[in-house]
């Protein structure tokens, strides 16, 4: 069990696949303007990683190596379609904001990295727990960067104002002391601020994973 | 005993220890230190870089004065209460009144400036254990020249702490960042506070206070406080500015030429809305030359910048000439702008003297230099004629070029050694 569960640990944190591998930076820059939209964000590329590695680590055997890329995103397509297709039924406000970048979790780079890398050459139960594992590291730091974002640029959590009433005329919490919201943070560049620092933070505390 | 020899001492009791830098380095600002370098050979040359960024400072004294003097003036004409000043010698600018308000005004922004970004360079010094570097000592006297008179002080300091630490010390510190940090401080209040950084309210004191006021139902008289850039870019479409005064509804309709509004040689004095600094174009020239005479600032960045604005400006001019824009567009107003007149609206000159000549952001290279500073303002004004939400493109266009000099530079020593190569080639051929 040791070995299984540094499977889900490792990507939690030192081999963090965004701020180690520096891969999925897309997404992580285009959606964490909310909190509620990185966690739905966070759940599909669960679902999505997980199932595909099962899929492709049972496959692993029988797929011809000169045609594993197609495979691998046959895969990929047809389960964000079906992600794609129970956020348009359950949830349409939020799929519009999340608008392509669901559909552009096929490009997610943390996705085809694990199929090539792991799934390929794995069990499918530890494919399983790798897949659980690199989507939560994902998830992980886009709560933090959602988190950040929304409750500076927009001064609520999950929609719900945390920072008091910002309307004019009826101020209150914070603003009422001349407080605002901060539209630097609603830009994508503002993201990538928070991603840097998140990993100047990570390697500051752990010097091991300074590379030169 | 006096105090040097106090600092002197204290310095002497924590050397080693992690504090030891910031002792250093209020010791060396105050004070010349006593000690001398024992070995290796050493020159010793005049300029440090200290000297250097005091010699910056000292250029910029007189905008920062103008400034205080100006934003007092702009609020009390704006609210009617004294005449205009008619020239820059005007009984009714150089008032002290002006210059109470105006330094009520001025000097916090100064303060918070200095205050906060100096502890931020003393705190990594302390943390990284090196030398507090003199770094700080322009960008702090630039930022208060670069923002809106009615900044809060909360909001310069959030952008002073980002400035200097994503800007600067992220890099590695003085010498190592990419972007001009002061400039970084304006980008950073520019995209996340625009309704204190753009617009036609936040450039004369009490203006966007009056207006919260009366938009919460109160009985103040509103104050308009449009910049040229404002008036020229609405141009072509009637412009109206109603304000009340004293109870009785004023609406002034201005043609569709702010030069109506202010004479060309208002524009060259300074006595005209801004932010706190860069109005004045004669003190930046007179800043400039002092630059260029005492070999800190670089004349190549200075006049290429120049060039290249006017450049842009001519093409504008060309474009409204040969009919290929309709007066209806909405960047008519500013691409009718003469060319020249670029020069004195804005703040491209003072973007090309303090912030394009910065020696540490700026293309080293003599030969990088001049593509720099051309790029520099023929961006400046694209960026200023086509940006749909606010005028002006100065510090936006700097930040640019500052990424892409490194680049030039490159390139520029890779010609230069192709050249020679060649040279070489045909000589031992």
């Amino acid at each position: 069990m040791g070995k299984d569960s540094k499977l889900i640990l490792d990507p939690l944190a030192d081999n963090n696949p965004i701020t180690i591998q520096v891969l999925g930076i897309c997404s992580a820059l285009a959606i964490t303007a909310e909190l509620e939209a990185s966690i739905v964000m966070s759940i599909s590329v669960l679902f999505v990683l997980a199932v595909g590695n099962v899929v492709i680590s049972l496959m692993r055997n029988i797929i011809p190596s000169k045609i594993r890329i197609i495979v691998q995103l046959i895969v990929v397509a047809t389960l964000v379609i079906i992600v794609d297709l129970v956020l348009k039924a359950f949830a349409y406000e939020l799929s519009k904001t999340l608008s392509v970048f669901v559909g552009l979790i096929i490009t997610n780079c943390i996705i085809m990295g694990r199929f090539e890398a792991f799934a390929l050459g794995n069990s499918p139960w530890r494919s399983f727990l790798d897949g659980i594992g690199n989507s939560l590291g994902y998830a992980v730091i886009l709560i933090i960067v959602g988190f950040f974002r929304e409750l500076l640029g927009s001064g609520t959590l999950l929609g719900i104002p945390v920072l008091g009433n910002p309307i004019p005329g009826e101020l209150s919490g914070l603003y009422a002391y001349g407080y605002e919201n901060n539209g630097f943070m609603l830009l994508s560049p503002m993201a990538l601020i928070v991603v840097g620092i998140i990993i100047w933070v990570q390697r500051t505390k752990n010097k091991a994973l300074i590379e030169d | 005993m006096s105090l040097k020899s106090k600092l002197h001492d204290i310095k002497e009791k924590y050397k080693g220890t992690k504090m030891a830098p910031a002792f250093n380095a209020l010791h060396t600002f105050l004070y010349l230190p006593n000690e001398t370098t024992h070995n290796g050979t050493h020159i010793k040359v005049a300029d440090d870089l200290k000297r250097t960024m005091n010699t910056v400072i000292m250029a910029l004294v007189p905008c920062l004065i103008f400034g205080m003097f100006n934003a007092g003036y702009q609020h009390y004409l704006a609210l009617g209460e004294i005449e205009a000043a008619n020239g820059f010698f005007g009984a009714s600018f150089w008032s002290f009144d002006n210059l109470i308000l105006g330094a009520w005004q001025v000097l916090p922004l100064v303060i918070v400036s200095y205050g906060v970004g100096l502890a931020v360079e003393f705190l990594f010094a302390v943390i990284k254990g090196h030398e507090v570097e003199e770094g700080y000592l322009v960008t702090g006297m630039l930022v208060p020249l670069i923002v809106p008179i009615d900044i809060p002080l909360w909001m310069l300091s959030v952008a002073v702490i980002f400035g200097v630490v994503i800007g600067k010390e992220v890099f590695g510190g003085t010498g190592m960042n990419i972007l001009n940090p002061a400039l970084t401080i304006r980008a950073f209040l520019f995209f996340a506070y625009p309704t204190w950084m753009s617009g036609d309210k936040v450039w004369v004191h009490d203006a966007v206070n009056r207006d919260q006021l009366i938009a919460a139902g109160e009985n103040v008289d509103a104050i308009s406080g449009e910049t040229l850039l404002g008036f020229y870019a609405k141009s072509g479409q009637e412009l109206t500015i109603a304000g009340t005064n004293g109870g009785s509804e004023i609406i002034t309709t201005y043609g569709d030429r702010a030069a109506d509004l202010y004479s060309y040689w208002d524009m060259f004095w300074g006595l005209i809305p801004g932010s706190v600094g860069e109005t004045s174009k004669f003190l930046i020239i007179i800043g400039a030359l002092f630059l260029i005479f005492t070999k800190i600032g670089s004349w190549r960045i200075m006049l290429s910048t120049i060039i290249g604005a006017l450049a842009m400006g001519l093409i504008f001019n060309g474009v409204v000439g040969a009919g290929w824009i309709q007066e209806s567009s909405k960047f008519f107003g500013l691409m009718n702008v003469p060319f020249w007149q670029h020069l004195i609206i804005g703040s491209i000159l003072f973007g090309a003297v303090y912030m394009a000549t910065d020696p540490v952001t700026a293309a080293q290279t003599n030969k990088g230099k001049w593509i720099y500073g051309f790029l520099i303002g023929f961006i400046s004004i694209m960026i200023r004629v086509f940006n749909p939400a606010y005028p002006e493109g100065v510090f936006l266009a700097i930040l640019l070029m500052n990424v892409f000099a490194p680049t030039i530079d490159h390139y520029v020593i890779q010609g230069n050694v192709k050249k020679r190569m060649k040279r070489l080639k045909v000589k031992t051929a």
